[in-house]
């Protein structure tokens, strides 16, 4: 009873802060509420049992995504101190749409009879750790590599065509050297101003 | 109502939050956020299921979050060019200029 009344609290959390995600002004907020959201799914991991889950959850999660996400607003917003709109459109038929498919698919899971097969469990850390290591060693692999390619696609895509440096010692120099003089230039202006 | 045909509806709201949430958001990293949503709702769904009729539900959810994460970087990668070319980090500016 205690148990079912806890699940029911997490769930409530989830659903909440995730509607405050898609309804909130500020854009800060939303990533926020996110982190809320995610949180009580880490929560609600634990709660099934799934406890190592529940670490990864909030270790990439809330610490790694929301953290990134929280950069990321800060970096592109224009003025300081102000808070960021988030921006809203055509508000019914998203309404609609949605609707419809959590109409769908409650219908679906109606009609289709879901009955736990008696038995079943989670598997427990050390079961997943050598699952890792044993089945699923490929995909593990490629996961890595994935996270490899990631990384260097961000630098690449995100990285200022402006300030690369020239790939020759001539080049450097004279980069250096033209860098100098608008330091200077710089110093002497703000001397006369 | 059993309680799994519960948890299943549950990670329906989060998915279907998710899209509504993309299809009103303007701003792009906002966009992104509710991306997020809909991953996290597919993620329950795996350990709810892996929870009932056992099996690897869970590693699936280990690789699901690494992938999550290599797209988080790159669409904040892709935010930041869209922002540094155009002043601004909304999707529908962009698509315009592209016309």
């Amino acid at each position: 009873m205690m148990d079912s009344i806890a699940t029911s609290v997490v769930a409530l959390a989830m659903v909440l802060s995730a509607l405050f995600v898609v309804r909130a002004k500020n854009l800060v907020h939303a990533v926020l509420w996110l982190g809320i959201s995610l949180a009580a799914t880490a929560a609600f991991y634990g709660m099934q049992g799934a406890s190592f889950l529940a670490g990864v959850q909030i270790l990439t999660y809330v610490g790694g995504i929301v953290t990134l996400m929280i950069f990321g607003v800060m970096v592109t917003r224009r003025h300081e101190g102000s808070s960021v709109p988030s921006g809203h459109k055509n508000g019914f038929r998203a309404l609609l749409t949605s609707l419809l498919f959590f109409g769908a698919l409650a219908a679906a899971v109606q009609k289709t009879p879901l009955e736990p097969r008696p038995g079943a469990a989670l598997q427990t850390t050390p079961e997943l750790a050598r699952a890792l290591i044993d089945d699923y060693v490929l995909p593990f692999e490629v996961a890595s590599l994935l996270l490899l390619a990631g990384i260097v696609g961000a630098v690449v895509i995100a990285r200022r065509k402006d300030l690369e440096t020239p790939a020759t010692a001539e080049g450097r120099r004279a980069a250096m050297a033209e860098a100098h003089a608008a330091r200077l230039a710089a110093m002497v202006t703000k001397e006369t101003a | 109502m059993s309680s799994l045909s519960q948890f299943v509806l549950l990670a329906g709201v989060l998915f279907s939050i998710g899209l509504y949430g993309l299809m009103t958001r303007t701003h792009a990293i906002a966009m992104l956020l509710s991306i997020e949503l809909m991953a996290n709702a597919a993620n329950v769904l795996f350990v709810v299921f892996a929870k009932a009729f056992g099996g690897a539900g869970q590693i699936f959810v280990l690789f699901a979050l690494a992938i999550t994460v290599a797209e988080v970087a790159v669409g904040l990668a892709l935010v930041m060019l869209l922002y540094r070319r155009y002043d601004d980090t909304l999707l529908d500016l962009a698509n315009e200029a592209r016309e």
